[in-house]
């Protein structure tokens, strides 16, 4: 089966750095894959050298069975692109933008408005791009990269600098256009917006690959505690420790944490004991699985 | 097709930040207009009566003399004073170039040697208006006679020097700074690395920039000419004026290599601005723009030559300037040509897409 992106072995070293060091990964026809990382992991860096952007020092890299490098004209109409930093000409409007880029590929001048409309930007049509907010920004770079209906997206940190509503807004827009039969490769510092968005996760540090696979499975695979709290002084520590199935306990002060690897058992006995008040459950998140690859807490 | 609609509507989206961008509409239009109102205003009623003659008494043979020659008119000017002492008084204080009065038929001059071209000038003028008078006194034609004609007006009216050189200025400044802003903040906001992204080839980026900029330098053209075409400014264009069009376009492309250079090389935009007034700022100087080569000592002249800008300044000046003909702009075009192909082809070889 022929991959729409096929990628093994890429390395890329500025100087001492090794931005990027042996990454190999393929990504599906109508996929949703995102690599996920702190800064400075190599995210970009893999994303440029699978756009065309930059030339790997090693490794092979396919893009719809096409090779990205050189600059390669047959390629470039069919995938979209939002970079890492908006880019937008100066002192046009939004719907200028939308309308210069989609030209760059042939697309009727009309087209802006729908792609406006896309991103919830109608009302903004005629701003400049210098007075729209961050977000406003961001979905705008989205929709020039979608102007064109590519077949293949790249997003690299769409949501950052977002507030929290209005990523959950741009998580409707993506969720939306990968419905499409799009394929769309995501790069990110949010745990939760890969878990909630992404078919396929790759979790990187330091220019590697450290696992890969499904959020759900990679998150089941760690094998780890789901926790339950409640609010602190609720009940004596003593007797959470000797509620069934409880791992650990732990009261911080404001929450008494108990983590169990059967979340039913321990609420059905808090319950019991008519302890529940302001009872929450959390079960493992990428976080953990982070933690767990590298040793230390995930710091996006 | 894609090329052409690629094209325009980089042509179009430059055009339109151009437009929106005060500061650089004040720099590239408004900036030297001021120049040359100032400049206009200042210099621009200097060149006219040259010489000025004063008398106490009447002068019948200097009056009749200009009354019935134009030219002399234009070149010497006959003002009266109260007195004797008066009119004396005003040559002293250099007020009038020369002191006349007829007794008789003898025409008696007094003047100062404080400026002694123009007092040179006013005696030349006045015995030769004695010798013609001599001449027409014998009733014959005359023996021998002088035709004239004018190789090059050197006393150029100011409005004649200022509007194609200030324009050069212009023309200078928005192409290097045109091209150089446009390539470092394209670069350094990731438009580059976005058009990069598309399929538009290459070649149309900078063709856009090519077509906005010789629109820029058509409007700058226009907008100088029709405010130097105002009657207090006078400024008038004969013979093959429209030659000064391919000239500036010639110019604009060398300006724009330079800016392309600039812009290809500088990684922000602070370089780009202060490397760009390194070469426009003594360029202008030393190129003609703000006072004229024939003026300069001759080290400066020499060194003029190497400056694109003074190519153009010649070349517009000859033939809006002084109504020369086409053999006058051939050499500047050809230069200026030469210099735009030289900084493209370095410019190809410095051009970076990235930042970094
Ligand atoms: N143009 C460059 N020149 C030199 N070093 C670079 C360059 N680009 C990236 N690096 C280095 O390569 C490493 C990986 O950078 P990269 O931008 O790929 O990380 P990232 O995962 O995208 O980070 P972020 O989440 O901050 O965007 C970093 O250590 C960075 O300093
Ligand atoms: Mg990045």
């Amino acid at each position: 089966m022929a991959y729409t992106i096929s990628a093994s072995g890429l390395r890329k070293r500025y100087g001492d750095v090794a931005a990027v060091d042996g990454v190999s990964f393929d990504v599906e026809a109508g996929e949703f894959f995102g690599i996920l990382g702190p800064n400075g992991a190599g995210k970009t860096t893999v994303l440029e050298i699978v756009e065309g952007l930059r030339r790997a020092d090693g490794g092979e890299v396919s893009v719809l069975g096409l090779p990205p490098w050189p600059r390669n004209p047959r390629l470039l109409p069919r995938i979209g692109v939002q970079l890492q930093s908006s880019a937008f000409f100066e002192r046009l409007t939004a719907r200028e933008q939308l309308q210069t880029f989609g030209s760059l590929y042939g697309v009727p001048a009309a087209r802006a408005d729908a792609m406006l409309e896309m991103v919830g930007l109608t009302d903004k049509a005629g701003v400049q791009v210098e007075k729209l907010s961050g977000g406003q920004a961001q979905r705008l770079s989205i929709a020039c990269a979608l102007v064109h209906d590519p077949e293949l997206v790249f997003l690299d940190e769409p949501t950052a600098a977002l507030d929290p509503q209005a990523r959950r807004n741009l998580w409707d827009v993506l969720a939306g256009i990968s419905t499409e039969g799009r394929t769309i490769v995501l790069t990110t510092h949010h745990m939760d917006e890969a878990e909630s968005l992404c078919d396929r996760v790759a979790i990187m540090d330091a220019g590697r690959i450290l696992q890969l696979g499904a959020p759900a499975a990679l998150v089941r695979g760690l094998d780890a505690p789901a926790r339950v709290s409640v609010a602190s002084g609720t009940l004596p520590v003593e007797d959470a420790r000797a509620l069934p199935a409880a791992d650990e306990v732990a009261d911080d002060g404001v929450s008494l944490v108990v983590s169990t690897r059967d979340p039913g058992a321990v609420v059905a006995a808090l319950a019991a004991k008519d302890a529940l008040a302001g009872v929450r459950i959390g079960g493992a998140t990428l976080e953990d699985v982070f933690l767990e690859l590298t040793g230390r807490e995930y710091r996006a | 097709m894609s090329t052409y609609q690629s094209f325009t509507s980089l042509a179009r989206a430059m055009l339109l930040g151009f437009r929106r961008d005060k500061g650089a509409l004040f720099f590239t239009v408004l900036f030297p207009l001021m120049f040359l109102v100032i400049f206009g205003g200042v210099f621009g009623h200097q060149a006219t009566a040259k010489v000025t003659v004063v008398a106490a008494g009447p002068v019948p043979l200097v009056d009749r003399a200009v009354a019935h020659d134009g030219d002399l008119a234009g070149t010497l000017k006959v003002v009266r004073a109260a007195s004797r002492d008066a009119a004396l008084k005003k040559v002293e204080k250099g007020d009038a170039d020369a002191f006349v009065e007829q007794s008789g038929n003898a025409l008696n001059v007094r003047y100062s040697v404080a400026d002694q071209v123009k007092s040179g000038t006013a005696r030349g003028l006045l015995s030769s208006i004695a010798q013609s008078a001599n001449l027409a006194a014998t009733g014959r034609p005359p023996a021998y006679t002088v035709t004239e004609a004018q190789v090059e007006d050197r006393s150029l009216k100011a409005i004649q020097f200022f509007t194609p050189s200030l324009l050069g200025w212009a023309l200078a400044s928005a192409g290097v700074f045109g091209a150089s802003q446009t390539l470092v903040t394209w670069r350094t906001k990731g438009i580059l690395r976005r058009l990069r992204l598309s399929p538009a080839p290459v070649p149309t980026v900078f063709a856009a920039r090519v077509a906005v900029s010789l629109g820029i330098a058509l409007v700058q053209f226009a907008v100088f000419v029709a405010v130097a075409h105002l009657p207090f400014f006078g400024l008038k264009l004969t013979g093959d004026w429209w030659l000064a069009i391919p000239t500036l376009m010639a110019g604009v492309l060398a300006f724009l290599g330079i800016g392309t250079l600039i812009g290809s090389w500088a990684k922000t935009q602070e370089t780009a601005q202060l490397v760009g007034q390194l070469v426009v700022l003594p360029m202008a100087f030393l190129g003609g723009s703000f006072f004229p080569l024939d003026s300069m000592p001759g080290w400066m002249r020499a060194v003029s030559y190497v400056f694109p800008l003074r190519y153009l300044n010649q070349g517009m000046l000859d033939v809006m300037g002084r109504g020369l003909g086409p053999g006058s702009v051939l050499v500047p075009i050809a230069v200026l040509l030469g210099v735009a192909l030289v900084t493209a082809l370095l410019a190809v070889r410095v051009f970076r897409w990235d930042a970094a």
